[in-house]
């Protein structure tokens, strides 16, 4: 219901205390996007467990889980509204064994709001978050180096950090990274610029978010419409109206546009395209439409409408990165569902390529196990052919979930090389 | 919507007759037309209702030519599935738990697809669009399953089901702006009108034969509209001079007040939505 162009989503990352739920509370409390009650329900609460000063990281840490041990558990969803856009802040998790709800909450961002502690600099989970990042192909990366109160607000130590990064990153794709010196708690560089971080002359965070470019982020390219359902008119015979129902996951379809039904490879072109009782001469990703065809065609779930002059692969073996999110191992012998757009088919993990190491980047090729948190290359065989793009030129065809047949789990996310 | 459909054998819509639910049931309209909206409508009914709601309801089923199912909390009390709150202000808000597990139970309900939104409650903003319950209703928030682009996994054995939240990334501006785009009718409860009501936690009340007046307490007419509608003994309205949609989209712009807040059921502890959840509320 949003408009895309004014709608950014961001997650936080970053390790155990680094102070994302604070940062969040500061970007909410400072923007004046929370309201007057929860601020008194926060208020009450603060003087309850630690005296005078509004804790504002309470505001995001909603489960009581979290309260008692001080850290997020899940990903908490976050909405406000400033007078240039629109946010939805992903609040993922920093502990080692929530990485999964990291990669949850990225999955669908814009933006990666990344905190380093500036007593501590670059950690492990820093390298794990960035590279998540690149790998699922978040187009923007801000780096706030946050407690900068705790070290004289010294611009050395934040470009010794810098250069700590920038030495890890140098191996990532990412296009566009930024570095802001920030303190969450006290507000420095957040809303408003920094007084006390004079040295540091681009635009504090809020600024930053409001301005970022995310209008070439999307696939206007490639036309692809996997089919969820197919309607037929409840009044008509089925010759004469049958619809096929999906969510536009790339490009743009017109009407006349001459159109390849995969895998069958039947060919038509679109006369009519719905959303609800309107008729559209064009339509894009991500709305959800109707289309009917010139021809009757066989069509069912989990097929897909493609624009004949430009057409994904259709095959039944994968080179996908996978990120493993189950605390059970992967398993060479068993078989997973794949679910890939609309489709679903059963299929084996044949090799395992090679896995990383976090910390240097480097290729694993020894240690055959994928556990909890690791992101390994592996080759997949499906039981039925699908129709795929690379990740990097598209999200939506070139991603797949693998689940568990027996518990029925999300045990991995993978993107299709 | 669709995936809904073409995920799960028997899902239904919670239909509470609150403009979220009204919300899902219109976006259920549009997701299969020129098809007739393939899901039931799953009404809780604690016999602690506004009548515009039971009437706005039925209307509604009338109109698109639904089916409906009625949880009745009266009846699950009868049959001792659950019982009455003692005590002062007695509410049959969380008696809804058990009579809701019952009907998914008893129908085979595999999908519930609900009108909740993240900016309404702390826990609530943890929530997946697609979220899966075991086999005892119950919601465990350290265990949900990752939930990564638009692949949502809907798998589940007999006798577990989902829940599934379109709305999930809306907030209460988003609702009233789409009400007034697509002029789509609400109950006239959410619109001003005059009402008689008791001061109560700070929320006007309102009187009804289900209230039990305290000391001190006394009987006015404001000019009220609720914001959320829940059940009558619970549900606060503020004072409000908004009588269209198109004032309520101006109110809601500038209101300073969170939407639950004058929802006593919320105020019954910090944790008191969670709580609810993890045994099977919506």
């Amino acid at each position: 219901m949003t408009n895309d162009n004014q709608l950014l989503r961001f997650t936080t990352a970053g390790s155990v205390d680094d102070g994302k739920s604070t940062l969040i509370g500061r970007l909410l409390y400072d923007s004046k996007s929370l309201l007057q009650d929860q601020l008194t329900a926060v208020k009450r609460v603060s003087k309850k467990s630690n005296g005078e000063n509004i804790d504002l990281a309470l505001f995001t840490d909603g489960l009581k889980d979290e309260r008692a041990q001080g850290i997020t558990i899940d990903v908490a969803y976050r909405y406000f509204t400033t007078t240039k856009r629109k946010f939805i802040i992903a609040d993922a998790p920093g502990h080692i064994q929530y990485t999964r709800n990291m990669i949850t909450a990225a999955s669908t961002a814009n933006a990666v709001v990344l905190l380093i502690d500036a007593t501590i600099g670059v950690v492990e989970q820093t390298k794990r978050h960035s590279f998540i990042t690149s790998l699922l192909q978040i187009p923007h990366l801000i780096v706030c180096i946050n407690k900068m109160d705790l070290v004289d607000y010294s611009e050395s130590v934040f470009n010794e950090i810098v250069s700590q990064f920038q030495a890890f990153c140098s191996k990532l794709l990412i296009n566009d990274i930024r570095f802001i010196p920030i303190c969450a708690l006290n507000g420095d560089n957040i809303v408003k610029r920094s007084s006390k971080i004079e040295w540091y002359q681009e635009a504090p965070l809020l600024h930053t978010l409001e301005s970022l470019h995310i209008g070439s982020d999307i696939n206007k390219v490639d036309a692809r419409l996997p089919i969820q359902t197919i309607f037929d008119h409840p009044l008509k015979k089925q010759s004469e109206y049958l619809a096929y129902a999906g969510r536009i996951s790339s490009g743009i379809f017109r009407k006349g546009d001459e159109i390849t039904v995969l895998p069958s490879g039947l060919t038509s072109s679109i006369k009519t395209i719905n959303v609800s009782e309107a008729k559209l001469n064009e339509a894009y990703t991500p709305m959800s439409v109707s289309v009917t065809l010139t021809d009757n065609l066989d069509i069912s779930r989990g097929d897909m409408i493609v624009r004949s002059n430009n057409k994904p692969s259709i095959t039944q073996e994968l080179e996908v990165m996978l990120c493993w999110l189950n605390t059970k191992k992967a398993s060479l012998q068993s078989n997973y569902i794949i679910r890939h757009t609309t489709n679903e088919h059963l299929g084996i993990i044949e090799e395992i390529v090679y896995k990383y190491d976090i910390d240097t980047l480097n290729r694993l090729t020894e240690n055959n196990q994928i556990e909890t948190n690791d992101i390994a290359r592996v080759k997949l065989k499906l039981n039925k052919p699908i129709m795929v793009d690379p990740f990097r030129i598209n999200r939506s065809t070139g991603s797949i979930i693998l689940i568990d047949c027996k518990t029925n789990e999300t045990v991995a996310a993978g993107m299709i090389i | 919507m669709r995936e809904v459909w073409a995920q799960f054998q028997n899902p239904v819509i919670l239909f509470s007759g609150g403009k979220d639910s009204i919300v899902t049931t219109h976006l259920a309209k549009k997701a299969f037309h020129p098809c007739p909206v393939p899901f039931s409508l799953l009404h809780v009914d604690t016999g602690h209702n506004f009548e515009e709601t039971i009437e706005f309801r039925d209307k509604l089923v009338n109109k698109l030519g639904l089916n409906l199912i009625v949880g009745s909390v009266q009846q699950a009390i009868d049959k001792g599935l659950v019982a009455e709150e003692q005590g002062q202000r007695p509410t049959r808000n969380t008696l809804q738990i058990g009579t809701l597990l019952d009907v998914i139970k008893n129908h085979k309900i595999d999908c519930a697809v609900g009108g909740a939104r993240r900016d309404e409650d702390k826990s609530r903003a943890k929530e997946r669009f697609f979220s899966h319950r075991n086999d005892v209703g119950q919601w465990d928030p350290k265990n949900q399953r990752p939930e990564l682009w638009h692949l949502f996994n809907g798998k589940h054995s007999t006798g577990e089901h989902f829940r599934v939240f379109p709305l999930s990334n809306w907030t209460e501006l988003d609702v009233w702006t789409y009400i007034q785009r697509e002029q789509i009718e609400v109950p006239s409860l959410y619109l001003s009108h005059k009402r008689e009501v008791i001061w109560r936690d700070n929320a006007w009340i309102p009187f009804s034969e289900h209230l039990i007046l305290e000391e001190n307490e006394e009987v006015l007419t404001k000019n009220i509209r609720f914001r959320t509608l829940g059940d009558i003994t619970i549900t606060g309205g503020i004072e409000s001079e908004a009588d269209t949609v198109d004032k309520v989209c101006q109110e809601v712009s500038t209101m300073r007040f969170s939407e639950r807040g004058n929802r006593s059921d919320d105020k019954r502890s910090e944790t008191s939505m969670e709580d609810r959840k993890r045994e099977g509320y919506f």
